[in-house]
Parts: structure tokens; C-alpha cells; sequence
């Protein structure tokens, strides 16, 4: 009895003065994390590509189902790795043993709870899961979604929009919608050659592009911004630089770029000599300039050409230096991609260039 | 143990004997160090591999190795660990321990057996030839249509590629077949399959996986052979093939394939914790049946390699689940390992150092699975360097950790010698630190949206410090495995005799002389329990009182 109390009483005793030691360090540690975190790890997270900064309503339920599962798995570790620690630190042997530690056959009860444990835990995950899936996948859609035909080719990006008569390349633009009411985005995924995967972390998870297959995937989002992405499938020599850009404009400012995209290719005068270069050698074979002999339709099309930032599925910026590196040099620029370098005298390309930057 | 002179036999100095003896070898003991010792030097071949891919993505728009190389690279990488170093360095230790360890003369087809190396030993071959015939092939492991296609794969390189796995996989299934013919068949007197050692319990589950899981890839590999050689249009989409069915096959096949490496670690941990924390292992019962539930289940799960090719809300969560599901078994060895650990005398020799880095590093490998198993995740961190992280975690982590252990722990019965201990723990150390430095970092550049298998990324994504400190660890891993080297050849030369029974160890291949003798055992053994050495050192007390 009174053994008891002495034990009792000293862990009070200890209980008080540890007690203020610990809610020190745990302050203390506390406001070294948050610091430190703020200092390298915030930055470090806070990038244009990661799947933490969702901006669209699918992205975020996948983002808060990661919180909750590292939650979960979180806590795993802790017993399971903390378990294991224990048995390092507190059953470590020294010297020589004389004698062998009792031999522990098993135990049915044990055994039983750490079964019936994380079956439960599982369970609980799946319908987590199962919800999740049902949330993000059933499209919510509406009658003045956009519907986008996105058909990936070795190691570019073709968009299509059956419904307005537009066919672009490589920066896929769409309405933001207002803020209370999103406009639904609605993509139909295909291949022309080999598999690939589109892939805007921030809008949505990915899905494959397989030729032979259509697959869909839908997102909406009211945050105005230029969204960056990349195929997430391997496709070959360029995987890595078949990047994705979705420029999400208020609704005011697509209709605008829509009605220039319907257009024709702008035909200026300063662009004349550049536009016989372009139309008297293979580069119609293979792009398509609307309003002009040029039907090609193996690389991307041109006719707005100079309206997009960036050059090669986002490789370099769309500048009139870089545009004449590309067509003197497309092999150095994006090494194995599917345009030639072509023989053409230094006049030549420098109209090249002026008219392609006249394909405003 | 002394063997009559065998006055007949000169002594095998001049180097051509040895190299005949080698050739011509049907013992399970040189055939399981050839295996060994191959699955070794492929394992450099493809750590520069890796370290060669490391120093390219040290830094954004680097133009260290192109596309071309860089491609290459990874899949020579990828499908040389796979096949040619995990696969070969499980078999070889299986090949040397089992019959001992359950007290067989040898394997059951020893023919087979050496058949079974040499299609191994020249399916790695082949594969690494394509570099002299005009480059090796770079369409990944998992090589999917119609990539592979004639059309988008011009050249031979992925004709080696196939036909290596081929070969290689022909030799595999003959080994599966042999193994569980030794393990069914061979055993000694008084050994019930209940008293089977673990780590041939795992074996037995392992091949069982290898007959069923080899040949769906087998089939899938020579439809695309006949593909591209002969104009068949299996998956070639544009003539009315089929580009998922490659998907589908290979994963039958792939998903078991990740267990059929991970399942003889888990037989080596089941060995070496016990033996190294002195206690029995906790749930021998539940151990091998979780064992056999894992088996099962690992055939239901192939689709969640899938989850982004577009299958339905139902599918993707009925492989949401199987693969959940598979966590529960898993841990329950887990806990039975732990279980084991508790209330014993742990020796902190080499082996137990493995076998402990294995339990971290494979439940953290095991709770990224998690993650990925739940469908919305995978959307977005599949194909991501996020799993390129989890799956090293459990091959290198997981396999490779658990060979790692099997070498130090049978190394002294395989060659009658020790290796240095302090040589092995920096190799440990290092590893470990080099590990975790190299593979941590992958998951959060997966986060932040860094796809797999690109040979360059730009700036100001936030990509690069992890891509930093990832390359750092893949520098030092590699000192620590040439550490592990240099142990290895100084062992050789002067390592400390083993004796019979260095570990103080329970089973079988411990009752007999360093290395053992040609016919292993001079009388065949007698076994009553799980532990037959145990009962021989503890005359009064011994197991089979209490199984
Ligand atoms: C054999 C077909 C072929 C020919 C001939 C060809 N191109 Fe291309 N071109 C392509 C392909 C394919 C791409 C996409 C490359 C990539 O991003 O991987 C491309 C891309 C481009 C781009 C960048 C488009 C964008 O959206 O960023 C421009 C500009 C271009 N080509 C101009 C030309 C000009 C000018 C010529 C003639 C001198 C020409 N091309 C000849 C196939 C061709
Ligand atoms: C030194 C240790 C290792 C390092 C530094 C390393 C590094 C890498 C890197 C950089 C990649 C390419 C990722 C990409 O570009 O997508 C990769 C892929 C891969 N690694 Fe390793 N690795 C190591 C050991 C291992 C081991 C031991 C195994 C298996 C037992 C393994 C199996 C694989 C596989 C299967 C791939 C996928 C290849 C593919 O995408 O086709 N690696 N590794
Ligand atoms: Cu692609
Ligand atoms: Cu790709």
C-alpha cells in the first residue's frame, strides 16, 4: 500500500517540473519547425506543378484525400516504426550471453487483433476511396460545357473544338466561367501514334491517351492563370519535352481569342516573300496554314501561330530568335523530333520568319 | 569433416579444369554461387546504369548523356534489376540453401538446374549485346505497345529486349519447377510441411507465383515478336490490334512479379530475425499463411498499374481494393517480425543490420503502396517520380536489403570464411543513409508533378533541390557498394574461418562442415521440429515439446 503511494506521489512530483520542461520543448520545437518549414519546405512545395495547389474542384479532393491517407499511413509508421526503435534501443544485447531469452511461440489473441486491425483500417480507406472515386469521376457537367477533342502525337499536342470549329496546338485555351458558376471543361482523349498522358496537376489526376481508345476527363475551374503540365506517359525520344500550357482566361477575353482563332491566317504584306518560301517547299506537307495552300496535317497547325508563347509543345519561348533557330536547327532545339531540318539559303529564312510572326 | 582422398582427381589448379568444372557443374552449390555471382556483376552493370541517369538529372537542362542514351538507360536499368539481378541472386541463394536446409543431396533436377543458370546467365547476355548492335533498346521495363511496335521501334533493340526476357524466362520456370519439386519431394525424414524452415515456405509460395505469373509474359512476348517480325497485329492498334492487352498481360504478370521478388526477403527475414534476436519466430502458422494469402491476392491486383488508362469508376475500385487488402497480410508478417524482436537478445551483427534496414525501409515502401492503392492518388503521382521512389523502396529497400542480409548471413557456409565486420557495417550505414538520401527525395518531386522517365526538366519548377540530393545519395550508395566489394574479395583472401556454425543458427545447412561437402549431409538428418539444431543444443527443452 504504501509502496503504491510513494510511487504515486513522485510521479506527481516529477509529473509537474517535467511536465513544464516538456511544454517548453514542445513550444520550442514547435516554432523551430514551423520557422524551418516556412524557411525551406513552404518554398519548396509552393511550385507552379504541384499536385498541393489544386485549382479545380477534382484536383482538390484527390489533394485532400493524399492529407487524410498520409494521416492514416502517418500513423502506422509511428507504431509500427516506433515499435521497431523500441526493440533496437530496449533489447539490444551487450557481451556474451549466457542463456537464451524465453522463446515466445505466438498468441492467437494478438494475432486475431492484428488481423482484425487493419482489416478495419482498410475498410474504412476503401470507402474513403470508393467516394472519392465516384466524387471525381462522374462529370458534372453542364449544356455550355467546352468540349475539347485532345489528340497527342509524338511530341505534341492537337486540340480540337468540334463545337466552335477551331483546331489549335500545343497551349490549350478555356474559359474560367465565373466564380460561383465554373464552365465545365470536357476533354476527349486520343492518340495518333503511341501512348501518352495528359497530365495538369493542378486541374486534374492524369489520363492516358491510347490510340484506338477515347478517353475522357473533365475539370472546371474559376481561377484565371496559365496552368503547366506534361505528358506523364513514356512516349519515346521527346517524352520529356512534350510539355502541356492551359491558358485559363475569363469568359470575355475567350470569346475574343476564340473569334481570332476562327479566323484565317492573317495575310500581310510584309509576309509575302515568307509566304512563298513556305508554300513552295514541304512545309505544307506537313502543316496546315488555314486560308492557304498549306494542308499538311502531320505537325501542328500554324495559322495563329505567332499568338502562342511558347514554341514545340513548350520547349522554348515563341520569339523571333528562337522561332529561327527551330526551323534552321528543329534537331538541336528538340533532338529526334518528328520535323526535319530543311536547305534553304539565309534569305529564305529570315522571310521565313517574318511571315511565320505576321501569323498573328 | 575429412573426405576420403580421392586419389584418382588431380587437383584442380590449372585454370581450364576449374573453368570446366564450372561449366560442366550439375551441383546446386556451384550452380546457386554462379547465380550469385552473376546477379553481382549484372547489379554493377546496372547501378552505373543508374548513376549515369543521377548525373544527367543532377541539375536542370543538362547535356550529360541526350535523349537517346538517357532512354536507354533507364529501360537497361529497370530490366536488368529485374531479371538479372534480383531474380538470379534469389535463385542462387535458393539453389544453395534449400537442399541443405532441408536436408536433400541436392536439388531435384540438377540437369535442370544448370540449364535453368546458363539460359539465365545468357538471356543477360543477349540483352546486353544489343549495345554492340547498334544500341540498346529504350521503350522501359514494361515495354508498352505500340511503342514497341515496328512502326515506332525501328532497329533490333527491342528484339534483344524481347528475346533476353524470353530466354531468361525459360530458365526461370524451369527453376520454379525444380524448386517445388525439391521443397514437395526431397525433404528429410520427419520433416511435415509444417515444420518447413520459413525461408523455404516463401520459396515454395515463389514458385507456385512463377508458374502461374511467367508464362501470360511469355505469351505476351512472342505474340510481339510475331508482331514485329512477322506482321501479325496483335497490338498494333492501327491494324485492329489491341494496345491494352499488352498493358494487361504485362501486369499479370508484373504485379506478381513484384512479390516474387519480395517473397524470398521476406523468407530471409524470417530466418535471420529469429536467429538473431535468439527467440522462435512468433506465428509460424500465420507467417506462412499470410504468405499464401499474399500469393492469392497478388494475382487480383494487376490493374491498379493501370488506373490512368480510363477503366471504369467500378473497376478502378474493385483494384482499389484487392490491393488495399494485400496490406493486411503484409503487416501481419510485419507484426510477426516485430513480435519476434520483442523480449530477445538482439545481435547487431551484419545480417540482423540488414534484416532491420529491410523492416524500416520496406514499411515505408508498403505505406506509399498504400497511398497509390487508394485510385485518385495514382492519378496523380503515377507515372510520377513519386513511384519511382515507392518502388525502390520495396525492390533496393525491400529485395535488395534482404539479399544483402542472405549474403552476409550465408556467406560463411558458402565459402567457409567470414566477412569483416567492420567493413559491413559501414557497407550497412552508408547504404542506409545513401538509400534513404537517394529515394526520400523522389517522392517529393513526384508531389510536385515530376514525371519518370524524362532525360531533362527546366528550371524553376521546383524540381531541382530534390533532384540534387537525390543524385548526392546515389554517390554514396555507390561507395558503399564498392565497400561491399572490397569486403568481399579481402574475405576471400583472409577472412576469418567460419566454422560450421558461426551464427549459433537453427536449421539445417548449419549442421554440416563450411562449405559443405559434395553430398552435403554424411547421414541424412532426422528432424522433429521447426528448429532441429535448437533441439540438438537444448536436449532439455526442445521445440517439439511445444509446437
Ligand atoms: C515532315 C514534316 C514536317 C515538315 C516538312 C516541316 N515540319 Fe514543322 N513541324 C513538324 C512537326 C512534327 C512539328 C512538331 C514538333 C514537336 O513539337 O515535336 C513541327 C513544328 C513546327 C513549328 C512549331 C509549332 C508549334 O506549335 O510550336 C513550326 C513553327 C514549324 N514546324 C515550322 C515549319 C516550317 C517553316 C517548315 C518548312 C521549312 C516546316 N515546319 C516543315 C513537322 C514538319
Ligand atoms: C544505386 C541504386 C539505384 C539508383 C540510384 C537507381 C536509380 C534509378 C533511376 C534514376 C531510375 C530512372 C527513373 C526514371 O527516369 O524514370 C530508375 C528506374 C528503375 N529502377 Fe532503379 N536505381 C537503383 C537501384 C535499383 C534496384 C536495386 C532495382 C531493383 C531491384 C531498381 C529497379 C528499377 C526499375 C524497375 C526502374 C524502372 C525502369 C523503367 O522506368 O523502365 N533500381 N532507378
Ligand atoms: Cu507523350
Ligand atoms: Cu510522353
Amino acid at each position: 500500500m504504501t509502496r503504491t503511494w510513494a510511487k504515486v506521489e513522485r510521479v506527481r512530483k516529477c509529473g509537474s517540473l517535467a511536465g513544464t520542461c516538456s511544454r517548453l520543448a514542445a513550444r520550442t520545437l514547435f516554432v523551430a519547425v514551423w520557422c524551418g518549414w516556412l524557411a525551406l519546405a513552404r518554398p519548396a512545395f509552393a511550385v507552379p506543378t504541384s499536385i498541393f495547389e489544386p485549382a479545380s474542384p477534382t484536383a482538390a479532393a484527390i489533394s485532400e484525400l493524399f492529407y487524410l491517407v498520409l494521416a492514416i499511413t502517418g500513423v502506422i509508421l509511428l507504431l509500427v516504426g516506433g515499435m521497431l526503435l523500441y526493440c533496437i534501443v530496449k533489447f539490444r544485447s551487450g557481451g556474451k550471453a549466457t542463456h537464451e531469452p524465453p522463446q515466445i511461440y505466438g498468441s492467437q489473441p494478438i494475432e486475431v487483433a492484428w488481423t482484425v486491425g487493419p482489416l478495419l483500417t482498410v475498410f474504412v480507406l476503401l470507402m474513403v476511396v470508393i467516394r472519392t472515386v465516384a466524387e471525381t469521376r462522374q462529370p458534372d457537367l453542364t449544356s455550355d460545357t467546352i468540349h475539347v477533342r485532345v489528340i497527342g502525337h509524338q511530341w505534341w499536342w492537337e486540340y480540337q473544338y468540334p463545337d466552335l470549329g477551331v483546331t489549335t496546338a500545343n497551349e490549350l485555351y478555356i474559359p474560367a466561367g465565373t466564380e460561383s458558376r465554373p464552365r465545365p471543361i470536357l476533354l476527349t482523349l486520343e492518340s495518333a501514334d503511341v501512348a501518352h498522358s495528359f497530365w495538369v496537376q493542378r486541374l486534374s489526376g492524369k489520363t492516358d491517351l491510347i490510340p484506338g481508345r477515347q478517353n475522357q476527363l473533365w475539370f472546371k475551374t474559376s481561377q484565371v492563370g496559365v496552368y503547366r503540365g506534361q505528358c506523364a506517359e513514356y512516349c519515346g525520344a521527346q517524352h520529356a519535352n512534350m510539355l502541356l500550357r492551359v491558358v485559363v482566361q475569363p469568359q470575355r477575353d475567350f470569346d475574343d481569342w476564340m473569334a481570332h482563332q476562327k479566323r484565317p491566317a492573317v495575310e500581310a504584306a510584309a509576309g509575302s516573300a515568307g509566304r512563298e518560301v513556305f508554300m513552295s517547299h514541304t512545309c505544307v506537307n506537313c502543316h496546315l496554314i488555314r486560308g492557304t495552300p498549306a494542308v499538311g496535317t502531320v505537325g501542328p497547325e500554324l495559322t495563329h501561330l505567332a499568338s502562342r508563347a511558347t514554341l514545340a509543345a513548350g520547349v522554348v519561348e515563341n520569339t523571333p530568335q528562337n522561332l529561327a533557330e527551330w526551323i534552321a536547327h528543329p534537331q538541336d532545339v528538340k533532338p529526334g523530333c518528328n520535323m526535319p531540318a530543311l536547305r534553304l539559303t539565309p534569305d529564305e529564312f529570315r522571310d521565313l520568319v517574318v511571315y511565320l510572326e505576321t501569323l498573328k | 569433416m575429412s573426405i576420403v582422398a580421392d586419389t584418382t582427381r588431380q587437383p584442380a589448379t590449372d585454370w581450364t579444369t576449374v573453368l570446366h568444372g564450372w561449366v560442366t557443374t550439375v551441383d546446386h552449390k556451384l550452380l546457386g554461387i554462379m547465380y550469385v555471382v552473376s546477379g553481382l556483376v549484372f547489379f554493377v552493370l546496372g547501378g552505373i546504369e543508374a548513376l549515369l541517369m543521377r548525373w544527367q538529372l543532377f541539375a536542370p537542362n543538362s547535356h550529360f548523356v541526350g535523349h537517346a542514351t538517357f532512354n536507354q538507360l533507364f529501360t537497361m536499368h529497370g530490366t536488368t534489376m529485374i531479371f538479372f539481378v534480383a531474380m538470379p541472386m534469389i535463385f542462387g541463394f535458393a539453389n544453395y540453401v534449400l537442399p541443405l536446409m532441408i536436408g536433400a543431396r541436392d536439388m531435384a533436377f540438377p540437369r535442370l538446374n544448370a540449364f535453368s543458370f546458363w539460359m539465365s546467365l545468357f538471356g543477360g547476355l543477349l540483352l546486353y549485346v544489343s549495345f554492340f548492335a547498334g544500341g540498346a533498346p529504350d521503350v522501359g521495363w514494361f515495354g508498352y505497345a505500340p511503342l514497341t511496335e515496328y512502326t515506332f521501334s525501328r532497329g533490333h533493340a527491342t528484339d534483344y529486349w524481347i528475346l533476353s526476357l524470353l530466354v531468361s524466362g525459360v530458365g526461370t520456370i524451369a527453376t520454379a519447377i525444380n524448386l517445388s519439386a525439391t521443397i514437395l519431394a526431397m525433404r528429410a525424414p520427419g520433416m511435415t510441411l509444417d515444420k518447413l524452415p520459413l525461408f523455404a515456405w516463401m520459396m515454395l509460395i515463389d514458385a507456385a507465383l512463377v508458374l502461374f505469373a511467367l508464362p501470360p509474359l511469355t505469351a505476351a512476348l512472342v505474340m510481339l515478336l510475331l508482331d514485329r517480325s512477322c506482321g501479325a497485329h496483335f497490338f498494333d492498334v492501327q491494324a485492329g490490334g489491341s494496345a491494352l492487352l499488352w498493358q494487361h498481360l504485362f501486369w499479370f504478370f508484373g504485379h506478381p512479379e513484384v512479390y516474387i521478388v519480395a517473397l524470398p526477403a521476406f523468407g530471409v527475414i524470417s530466418e535471420v530475425v529469429p536467429v538473431f534476436s535468439r527467440k522462435v519466430i512468433f506465428g509460424y502458422e500465420s507467417v506462412a499463411a499470410a504468405s499464401v494469402a499474399i500469393g492469392f491476392i497478388s494475382f487480383g491486383v494487376w490493374a491498379h498499374h493501370m488506373f490512368a488508362v480510363g477503366m471504369s469508376p467500378g473497376l478502378d475500385s474493385f483494384f482499389a481494393g484487392a490491393s488495399l487488402l494485400i496490406a493486411v497480410p503484409t503487416g501481419i508478417k510485419v507484426f510477426n517480425w516485430l513480435a519476434t524482436l520483442y523480449g530477445g537478445r538482439l545481435r547487431m551483427e551484419a545480417p540482423m543490420l540488414f534484416a532491420l534496414g529491410f523492416l524500416g525501409m520496406f514499411v515505408l515502401g508498403g505505406l506509399t503502396g498504400i497511398m497509390l492503392a487508394a485510385a485518385p492518388i495514382d492519378w496523380q503521382v503515377t507515372d510520377s517520380y513519386f513511384v519511382v521512389g515507392h518502388f525502390h523502396y520495396v525492390l533496393f529497400g525491400g529485395t535488395v536489403f534482404g539479399l544483402m542480409s542472405a549474403f552476409y548471413y550465408w556467406w560463411p557456409k558458402m565459402t567457409g570464411r567470414m566477412l569483416g565486420p567492420k567493413l559491413a557495417r559501414w557497407h550497412f550505414w552508408l547504404l542506409f543513409i545513401g538509400f534513404n538520401l537517394t529515394f526520400g527525395p523522389m517522392h517529393f518531386a513526384g508531389l510536385m508533378g515530376m514525371p519518370r522517365r524524362v532525360y531533362t526538366y527546366q528550371a524553376g519548377q521546383g524540381w531541382d533541390v530534390w533532384n540534387r540530393w537525390t543524385t548526392v545519395g546515389a554517390v554514396v550508395q555507390g561507395v558503399a557498394m564498392s565497400l561491399f566489394i572490397i569486403n568481399v574479395l579481402v574475405s576471400l583472401r583472409r577472412g576469418a574461418p567460419a566454422g560450421d556454425d558461426p551464427w549459433d543458427a537453427w536449421t539445417l545447412e548449419w549442421a554440416t562442415s563450411s562449405p559443405p561437402a559434395d553430398y552435403n549431409f554424411e547421414t541424412v538428418p532426422v528432424v522433429r521440429s521447426r528448429r532441429p539444431l535448437w533441439d540438438l543444443k537444448h536436449p532439455d527443452d526442445p521445440d517439439w515439446k511445444h509446437e
